[in-house]
C-alpha cells in the first residue's frame, strides 16, 4: 500500500515540481539520519512534515535551504540541483523562498520596522514611502497593528514574534516558504488564528508551504499533503486520510491516538469519507490522561 | 522547464490612441512586476528609473500584459499613481485583489492606530542625569558584586565541602592551560624587543651586563603581570562575559535562580578563584618564557653567555620582585573575573548588548588592571630594589 501512494508521484509532470530530493543520506558521525530518502513538492501545495523528535524533519528542510550539506544524493529546488548552481543563480533562489524559524530568529538589535525591511533593503534601494507603504502591508497581512513597528523584539510575545518572522519571510512575496512548528509555544487561540493566517496568505499569495510540526490539529486543517519521516526515509507523503489508514507502528500512534482521531474528525465531509474505520471510532473511548 | 522565468524583466510600452482619438498616451505594462524583478530592473537601470515622469503625464494604464504581478509591484504603481486607482482600468481577477488590499491599508493607514510608538528621546542635560545614575548604578552593582564574592568565600570557609571544584578545575583550564601558546609567543616576542632594545642604548655606555638587571626586574616585577593580565582580560575576561551574555539570552540564568542555584556560587566564584589561581601561574610562565627570549637576545646582540645571564639574575632581582609579581597577578586575575562577571550579567537579550557588553568589559578590566597596577607601584615603591 505504501508503495501505491509514493508511486503516484512519478506520474506527475517534472516541471510541476517545486522541490525534488532524490536519494538523499545525511549521517553525523555514525548517527545516519536519512537513508536513500525522496520526497517531493508540487507547485501549490501546503505540505506537512511530521515525525517523531530526532527523525531528522528539521534537518530535511535545512537541507533544503542548503544550510546543511546531504552526505550524499540529490535536491533539486525550483528544477535547479541546490548543490551545483552559481552563486546568482542560488541568491535568486534563497529570494524566492522564505523561512519562519521556529524561535522567529528575528535579528534582535533591529526593530519590527526594520526586521521586516531588511529582505527588501538588500535588494537594492527603495524609496523610502514605498519601503514604509510594503511593511505596512506585510503586517496588515499577518494582522500585526503597525503601531508595533517600532519596537524590538525582546518587546514582543511569541505570538508577535511568529507574526513578525512571517511578515519578514513573505517580505519578498516568495513562492516557497518553509515553516519550522509555526504554531510551537503558541495558545490555542492564536494557534488557530496562526493557521488561519498560513491559508489565506496561501491564497492570496499562492505560495507552496514546507512546514515541520507536531501539532496535529494544524496538519490536519492546513496541509494537503503529509510527509511522515521514520525508518530514516519518508514512509509516505499523501493527503492526510490516506496516510491515517497506512498499518504502521509510528502512524497508529501518531495519527490513531485520541488526539489524532480528533484532529481527523474535524475534517471536512468529503474528506473525512474517505478515513479508514479505525480513524472514525469515538474520540472520547479511549481515556484520556489529565 | 515550464516556469515563468523569475528574473524576466518587467515591461513597459507607451502607444499613442490611433482609434478613439482621446488625449494622452496609453501607458501599456507586460512582463513580471514582482519584487524581484523590479529590483533587478532597478539594478541594471531598467524602466523603473521612468516610471515616475511618466507617472505623471500619462492618463490611462493597460495592466492585460502583465505576467505576474504581486503586492510590492502592486505598491509600486500605487505610488506612481499618486495613492489610487486611475479611472476606467480594466484588471484582472487577481490584480483587483491586490489592489483592493492596498486600497484598504490606504483608507485604514490614517487612523491613529498606524501611528508607531513614539521611542522616547531625551535631552542633553535628562542624559547627563541618566548617565550619572547609570554611573551609580554600575558602581553600587559592583560592590554588591565583590561583597557577593566575599560572603560566598566565608561560607566556603566554613563550610569547604560546597567549593564547586569542578567549575573550578573548567575555568582553570579553560583560562589557563589553553592560554599557554599564545601568552609564550607574546612573551618571547616581548623579551627579545626589550633586550634588543636595551642592547643599544647599553653598548654605547658598554654597560652590557646591565641588561640582566632591566629585563629581570621589568619582566619579574611589571611586564610579566601587566602582559599576562591583558591577554587573559581580552581571552578569558571577553569569554567570560560572552558567556554569561548568551545564559541571559537562553534564559539559563533564570532556569538556575528558579532551581534555587546561586549564581554567585556556581557562576561568579568559580570563575574568580580559578582567574585567581591561574593568573600566578601564567605569570610564572611569562616571566620565564620573557626571560628566554630576552636571554637569547642578550646572547646574540650582547654576546652575554647563558650561564652569565642565569648565575647575575638572582643578584639583580631580589625575591621579593616574585612575590610581588604573582601577588599583583592574583589581584589582577580576581579583579578581571570579576568586572568580566559584572558586565556578563547586564547583558540584554539582545545581540547588539552581547557586542557592546563585551566590548566594554574588555576595555574595563584592562583600565581596572593598570589602575591596580599603579597602586601597588605606589604602595611597594620601597620594597624589592637592591
Amino acid at each position: 500500500m505504501m508503495t501505491d501512494i509514493t508511486s503516484e508521484l512519478s506520474g506527475v509532470p517534472e516541471s510541476d515540481l517545486v522541490i525534488e530530493v532524490h536519494d538523499l543520506c545525511k549521517s553525523y558521525g555514525k548517527t545516519v539520519i536519512h537513508k536513500n530518502l525522496q520526497f517531493d513538492v508540487r507547485r501549490g501545495e501546503v505540505v506537512a512534515i511530521v515525525g517523531g523528535s530526532g527523525s531528522g524533519k528539521t534537518t530535511l528542510v535545512r537541507q533544503i535551504l542548503a544550510l546543511e550539506r546531504p552526505t550524499s544524493g540529490t535536491i533539486k529546488v525550483f528544477g535547479e540541483d541546490i548543490s551545483r548552481v552559481d552563486a546568482p543563480t542560488a541568491q535568486l533562489m534563497r529570494n524566492r523562498s522564505g523561512m519562519l524559524f521556529q524561535q522567529g530568529a528575528l535579528f534582535s538589535a533591529m526593530s519590527v520596522f526594520d526586521n521586516v525591511a531588511q529582505p527588501i533593503r538588500e535588494l537594492g534601494k527603495v524609496p523610502e514611502p514605498l519601503l514604509r507603504d510594503i511593511v505596512m502591508l506585510k503586517l496588515e497581512m499577518v494582522g500585526l497593528p503597525f503601531k508595533h513597528a517600532s519596537k524590538m523584539p525582546a518587546a514582543l510575545s511569541g505570538g508577535m514574534i511568529k507574526r513578525v518572522g512571517i511578515a519578514r519571510a513573505i517580505a519578498l512575496e516568495p513562492e516557497l516558504l518553509f515553516l519550522d512548528e509555526p504554531t510551537a509555544g503558541l495558545d490555542p487561540q492564536s494557534s488557530e488564528e496562526f493557521v488561519q493566517l498560513i491559508a489565506t496568505l496561501h491564497r492570496m499569495l499562492g505560495l507552496t508551504v514546507v512546514m515541520v510540526t507536531h501539532d496535529l490539529d494544524t496538519t490536519v486543517s492546513l496541509s494537503t499533503r503529509v510527509a511522515v519521516l521514520a525508518e530514516q526515509r519518508v514512509l509516505v507523503c499523501a493527503p492526510v486520510e490516506q496516510v491515517a489508514a497506512i498499518d504502521h507502528p509510528f502512524i497508529h500512534e501518531y495519527f490513531l491516538g485520541a488526539r489524532g482521531r480528533r484532529a481527523l474528525q474535524a475534517l471536512p465531509a468529503e474528506r473525512r469519507a474517505r478515513l479508514c474505520a479505525a480513524a472514525l471510532a469515538p474520540a472520547e473511548a479511549v481515556p484520556m490522561l489529565g | 522547464m515550464n516556469y515563468t522565468r523569475y528574473d524576466k524583466p518587467p515591461g513597459l510600452n507607451i502607444v499613442s490612441r490611433p482609434v478613439t482619438g482621446e488625449p494622452g498616451p496609453v501607458v501599456q505594462l507586460s512582463g513580471q512586476w514582482t519584487a524581484l524583478s523590479l529590483a533587478l530592473d532597478h539594478a541594471r537601470g531598467g524602466i523603473t528609473g521612468r516610471l515616475r515622469e511618466i507617472g505623471l503625464q500619462a492618463q490611462h494604464w493597460d495592466l492585460s500584459g502583465i505576467e505576474r504581478i504581486d503586492h510590492v509591484g502592486g505598491q509600486a504603481l500605487w505610488q506612481v499613481w499618486g495613492r489610487k486607482l486611475p479611472s476606467g482600468m480594466a484588471l484582472s481577477a487577481t490584480q483587483q485583489e491586490i489592489f483592493g488590499r492596498i486600497a484598504l491599508l490606504e483608507s485604514q493607514c490614517q487612523s491613529v492606530e498606524y501611528e508607531p510608538e513614539q521611542i522616547q528621546r531625551s535631552d542633553p542635560v535628562t542624559r547627563l542625569g541618566l548617565s550619572i545614575f547609570g554611573f551609580a548604578g554600575q558602581l553600587s552593582a559592583g560592590v554588591l558584586l565583590l561583597g557577593g564574592f566575599v560572603l560566598n568565600v566565608l561560607r566556603l570557609l566554613r563550610k569547604p565541602k560546597l567549593t564547586p571544584w569542578r567549575e573550578i578545575s573548567a575555568n582553570i583550564y579553560s583560562a589557563g592551560s589553553s592560554a599557554m601558546p599564545i601568552i609564550a609567543l607574546v612573551a618571547f616576542l616581548i623579551g627579545v624587543v626589550l633586550s634588543y632594545l636595551s642592547a643599544q642604548q647599553l653598548k654605547a655606555y658598554g654597560a652590557s651586563t646591565f641588561v640582566v638587571n632591566i629585563l629581570g626586574l621589568s619582566v619579574i616585577r611589571e611586564l610579566g603581570p601587566v602582559l599576562a593580565a591583558i591577554l587573559v582580560a581580552g581571552r578569558s575576561g571577553s569569554a567570560i562575559t560572552a558567556q554569561l551574555g548568551v545564559m541571559r539570552v537562553t534564559e539559563e540564568l533564570d532556569a538556575m535562580r528558579v532551581m534555587g542555584i546561586s549564581h554567585g556560587m556556581r557562576l561568579i566564584l568559580p570563575r574568580v578563584l580559578a582567574l585567581g589561581i591561574v593568573m600566578p601561574l601564567l605569570i610564572t610562565w611569562t616571566d620565564i618564557v620573557a626571560l628566554t627570549g630576552g636571554m637569547l637576545a642578550a646572547h646574540f646582540g650582547l654576546d652575554i653567555d647563558f650561564a652569565y645571564f642565569l648565575q647575575a639574575l638572582p643578584a639583580a632581582v631580589p625575591i621579593a620582585n616574585i612575590w610581588i609579581g604573582l601577588g599583583k597577578g592574583m589581584v589582577f586575575g580576581m579583579l578581571i573575573a570579576l568586572v568580566a562577571c559584572h558586565y556578563g550579567f547586564r547583558i540584554k537579550p539582545n545581540s547588539q548588548s552581547l557586542g557592546e557588553g563585551t566590548t566594554t568589559s574588555v576595555v574595563v578590566s584592562i583600565t581596572v588592571v593598570i589602575i591596580a597596577d599603579a597602586l601597588f607601584a605606589i604602595a611597594f615603591q620601597g620594597v624589592g630594589y637592591s
